[in-house]
């Protein structure tokens, strides 16, 4: 699999994901299909697949503790333990996992910038991929919260606060506010432009080009073309969002109908989105989940003092001292060594261990 | 001019751009330099491990059983029963690349399969294939690809390239650890027979006579005798260790390597000394022939192998009526005493929570495996100013600290040794922050990987390792490296003497043992090497002469 | 202008690409590794390739002198000597660079009538090609001498010189040849 292949692949099912609704809205005028079928399937997909998928690595027991240890252990009270990198209890775990998944702390390690060798400036940043990493999923965040406002009614405080932050610009003397555009959301842009680094990224990096699967382009394809189409939609291919929040409140309360008059674009942002969450869970994205059931992150180092037991251990086959002894008893004797039992010729053995106890 | 070659034709390697191909398809050739020898017969006939018989990696047929891929796949699947971690790190990875430059093998040869993440993927592709739906649909395209002989060896080869130092671990958004999936790995190649020669020997050994050398227990008790011979040459002090003694309150482990091989065997005259020293404060202490090994192959091979292994440390202390365990100074032994010991073969409750009988110090954080580290130990005694040192014995030394991955990766020990060697000596300086303590580099020879005959493989792990050793050579003129793994003693010696042959090995209780002021000791003239102290070069001539 | 004005004067251009021919004999995907990650810790290969070639280069526009030349070359070869190249692989990107000065810099050569004076910088890139390949034997010959090296520190000098050697089965021997010590 060469990485144009892997481009291809993923393009052409991409392109046929879109043609879907496309054709079966445009041409088949299959509304209720892509707007009410199609949405909850996706959405009964992505929920028992990923509590399918939990279930499935949780019944996993997880025999041995093997934290990777980041920083000082607890142990002589004068030497200062790191309690994130090396927790030592539940308190210090949380706190790694807080930063481990609200931050990327791991991604944040990546080489520091020192030593940087003579008066060129052409070191790269080495903390892009963590920050591209943290700007898109930030980004998608707050436009998954800002989705809210469909969904619910009235729409809480929150969601218009969130709306205001993010669409600051607006005040700022940006050309497309002259354009009868509506406010430009910051994370618009970011979620796009970050998506597009890590889609650059992975072409230009050779080490990541030679790794990536289809199935590493499939989802950036995917999640591009919703962000594309939502930006279509918001700023150039209007749609009636009075209908598209009468559709989506239906949904959310179980009482879906179609209104008239929604563009294909919506249906077809739609089917990516629908696209996207029933992919979740038979995918890499289960990442999402998967960083929670960690081994080496979410366990406290601990094994010395608490102990850890292990579902399924076993008794093995071990050689006893005794069958050790047994085999070595006479050089054991000859060497001075203590030993359990004495040879058969009792006045031989007994004369060795006087000679021992003498030694000694 | 265009009849003359153009410059790119030269310089340009054979085996270079595989990128329009990909790796699956392109094929591993196994290399001299690079493989470990295959597992003699006899030793996997010991220890009752699968598919005995002679063969050789390079051999086209490596004389496995017929059903072997079944047995592969069977083994694949119960280990995702039995593991979250593998389940987990088989189906999360993003392949972001973020470890994929940090494995001080692909750093050494730029060769793709050792970034980690294609490590792991060589097994995820059949994993795929195997247990997800898009895999057997999409095959290639979904990343999975058949399990064949090719790929067996492909995995056999790479797996046996990795020292399972857990590096790439601490950069990866998701803990995925490639230590682990090495492990299992090597799991599932041992249901085939296939270890190599250098872990199986020292396996049966180890089973056998207790340590990997395969020492018997007349000759380790000769060989300490011979280093108490020795300490009192130097010193003029007469030692008296006692062995498999019953009643004693401490039970002392630690590798083999340390009463066998150079420079091993001066850290062991350093714990000699130490115990030596401490029997008048109240040490009760004793060796055992039986437990001689702190070190454990067998977590090398599978983990049932690790824990027959490690099953012998409580089962002396229990025969012997100790109190408790010290162990010595030894990487991967700390690894799996810090992380595994309690869980395969405790609980330890015929024994006693560890408490210094010296200082009085509880070691609170041995709580339940009632086994210390000699660091935590000695760095103890200094602090509560039981040892009398004289640092300056140690002059001649400047000495820089190897953290050896698995204390530090699998366990934090970081300030311990560091706090034990800034008493002992005057001259010490740190290697730059990005090679030491979470993100030290690795010696390029552990998990077993320490053989003879694939020391290109050994020498281009161990490039990044000697390359920061090679920094503070020549700016600090370090001469001395302390690292606390007798797999680190054996290994960077012979690393060092390839790439900054300037710079020495030693253990951190060689230190010790130097600068350690005996009782009614005569004046040294010597280290523990029999080299000329500090300010004694003269005198050492002139007796010379 | 002198022909060592003239490469002395494009050396920058030279030079880069000359690296490149180093670092291109590495699998593709590390390339980009090898070339961009500055970090002398986190990538000895591409960064000592880069310093000691650049001096390799200053060494070429005079007179070779083994002593000077030797070291920096050694730096260089020693780690392409434990890497995955056949010697005349390893050893091969020095004379890519007679090549790549006729190509590079074929307009100026010209221009200033220096194609005369070329054979004898192209006899000093020989030369210290040829040095390079003895360093790389040396290299080799070195690993050879560390394993047999090794296989012998597995004993303890102390514990030879006790004559206790007998005593010690060898590692590599284990149970087989073992029996009964």
């Amino acid at each position: 699999m060469n990485f144009v292949v892997g481009i291809l692949f993923s393009g052409i099912a991409m392109i046929i994901l879109i043609l879907i609704p496309w054709v079966g809205v445009g041409a088949f005028d299959l509304r209720l299909v892509f707007g009410i079928i199609v949405p909850y399937l996706a959405l009964a997909t992505f929920f028992v697949g990923i509590v399918l998928r939990v279930i499935n690595w949780a019944r996993s027991p997880v025999p041995f503790r093997i934290p990777t240890t980041a920083g000082q252990q607890w142990s002589l009270p004068w030497i200062k333990p790191n309690r994130i990198d090396n927790p030592k209890g539940t308190g210090g775990v949380v706190v790694r996992m807080i930063f481990e998944v609200l931050l990327f702390r791991s991604l944040f390690r990546n080489t520091r910038l020192e030593f940087r060798k003579g008066p060129k400036i052409t070191y790269e940043w080495e903390k892009w991929l963590w920050l591209a990493a943290l700007v898109f999923h930030y980004s998608f965040l707050v436009i998954f919260l800002r989705h809210f406002r469909f969904f619910l009614d009235p729409v809480p405080a929150f969601i218009h606060i969130l709306e205001r932050l993010d669409g600051f610009l607006q005040m700022g003397p940006l050309p497309v506010s002259g354009l009868g555009v509506p406010e430009v959301y910051i994370t618009d842009m970011l979620l796009l432009l970050a998506l597009l680094y890590l889609f650059l990224r992975r072409l230009y990096v050779h080490q990541t080009r030679y790794i990536s699967l289809p199935a590493d382009y499939f989802p950036l394809f995917l999640l591009l073309t919703l962000g594309l189409t939502g930006v279509l939609m918001r700023y150039f291919l209007r749609v009636d969002l009075t209908a598209v929040k009468e559709l989506a409140i239906g949904l959310v309360k179980f009482h879906p109908k179609v209104p008239e008059g929604i563009g294909v674009i919506f249906y077809i942002h739609l089917f990516m989105l629908c696209t996207l969450i029933a992919y979740f869970p038979f995918s890499k994205l289960v990442h999402m989940a998967g960083i929670f059931l960690s081994p080496t992150r979410n366990l406290s180092n601990n094994s010395r003092f608490v102990r850890h037991i292990n579902p399924w251990n076993y008794p093995v086959k071990v050689h006893t001292y005794e069958e050790y002894e047994d085999e070595f008893r006479d050089k054991m004797i000859e060497a001075g060594l203590p030993v359990e039992k004495m040879p058969e010729k009792a006045e031989e053995g007994a004369g060795a261990k006087e000679e021992e106890e003498k030694k000694e | 001019m265009s009849d003359l070659p153009k410059p790119e034709d030269l310089a340009k390697v054979k085996h270079l751009p595989p990128i329009w191909k990909g790796w699956m398809r392109t094929p591993v050739e196994i290399r001299s330099g690079i493989y470990c020898y295959g597992s003699k017969p006899a030793n996997l006939e010991y220890v009752g491990m699968p598919n005995p018989r002679e063969w050789s990696p390079v051999d086209e047929d490596w004389k496995l059983p017929d059903n072997w891929k079944q047995i592969f796949l069977d083994g694949l699947r119960e280990r995702l029963e039995k593991f979250r971690s593998l389940k987990i790190f088989m189906d999360i990875c993003v392949r972001c690349g973020a470890c994929a430059d940090k494995c001080h093998f692909f750093i050494g040869s730029g060769d793709p399969r050792n970034m980690p993440v294609l490590r792991a993927e060589l097994l995820r592709s059949i994993y795929r294939k195997e247990y997800t739906t898009a895999g057997k649909i999409l095959g290639r395209f979904a990343g999975a690809r058949e399990m064949t002989y090719q790929v067996l060896k492909e995995l056999w080869y790479y797996f046996f390239q990795c020292t399972e130092c857990r590096r790439c671990s601490l950069f990866c958004p998701y803990g995925i650890d490639t230590a682990e999936i090495t492990i299992l790995g090597r799991e599932l190649l041992n249901l085939l027979g296939l270890n190599t020669d250098w872990i199986s020997a020292p396996v049966a050994n180890c089973y056998r006579t207790g340590n990997h050398l395969g020492i018997q227990p007349h000759a380790y008790k000769d060989m300490i005798d011979f280093f108490v011979d020795d300490i009192e040459e130097i010193t003029g002090v007469r030692l008296n260790p006692s062995f498999n003694r019953k009643g004693a309150e401490i039970l002392f482990i630690t590798p083999s390597g340390d009463v066998f091989a150079d420079p091993g065997t001066y850290t062991c005259m350093g714990y000699l000394m130490l115990f030596h020293y401490l029997e008048n404060l109240g040490l009760d202490l004793t060796w055992s022939t039986f437990a001689s090994e702190g070190g454990n192959f067998g977590y090398f091979t599978s983990h049932e192998m690790a824990k027959r292994l490690n099953a012998k440390m409580y089962a002396e202390a229990k025969r012997l009526g100790v109190k408790w365990i010290l162990g010595g100074e030894c990487g991967h032994m700390w690894r799996v005493i810090n992380q595994y010991m309690d869980t395969f073969n405790g609980p330890a409750d015929f024994l006693e929570e560890p408490v210094s009988p010296i200082t009085g110090t509880k070691f609170e954080n041995a709580k339940t495996t009632k086994m210390v580290h000699i660091t935590e130990f000695t760095a103890d005694l200094i602090k509560q100013n039981k040892l009398k040192l004289d640092p300056s014995r140690n002059d001649n030394l400047v000495v820089t600290f190897h953290d050896s991955c698995n204390p530090a990766r699998g366990m934090g020990l970081l300030e311990e040794p560091r706090y034990i060697i800034k008493n002992t000596c005057n001259h010490f300086y740190e290697m730059p922050d990005t090679t030491i303590r979470e993100q030290t580099f690795c010696c390029g020879s552990g998990a077993g990987l320490n053989a003879g005959e694939n020391m290109e493989l050994r020498m281009r792990g161990g490039l990044p390792r000697a390359n920061a050793v090679k920094y503070v050579h020549e700016k600090y003129g370090v001469n001395m490296m302390a690292c606390i793994c007798a797999i680190d003693r054996a290994a960077l010696p012979t690393l060092m003497e390839y790439w900054v042959p300037e710079v020495g090995i030693t253990g951190v209780h060689e230190l010790v043992g130097n600068a350690l002021i005996l009782e009614g000791e005569k004046e040294r003239k010597t280290d523990l090497r029999g080299e000329p102290l500090p300010g004694m070069e003269e005198e050492e001539e002139e007796e010379n002469v | 202008m002198k022909l060592e004005q003239l490469l002395s004067q494009k050396g920058p251009g030279i030079l880069g690409k000359w690296l490149n021919l180093a670092l291109e004999t590495y699998p593709s995907d590390a390339h980009r590794f090898l070339k961009k990650q500055k970090d002398r810790f986190a990538n000895p290969v591409g960064t000592t390739i880069e310093r000691e070639i650049k001096s390799l280069y200053e060494e070429l526009l005079r007179e070779i002198d083994p002593e000077r030349v030797s070291p920096i070359l050694d730096r260089i070869v020693r780690i392409r000597a434990v890497q995955e190249f056949s010697p005349s692989q390893a050893v091969a990107f020095i004379f890519s660079l007679k090549y790549l000065v006729r190509r590079e810099l074929e307009k100026e050569l010209r221009e200033n009538e220096l194609f005369d004076d070329l054979p004898g910088f192209e006899a000093r890139v020989d030369e210290v090609g040829l040095l390079a390949f003895d360093i790389y034997m040396k290299c080799r010959e070195k690993l050879y001498e560390i394993r047999a090296r090794e296989a012998r520190a597995e004993v303890s000098g102390l514990l030879r010189k006790a004559g206790m050697i007998g005593m010690v089965p060898v590692w590599k021997a284990g149970i087989e040849k073992d029996n009964g010590g």
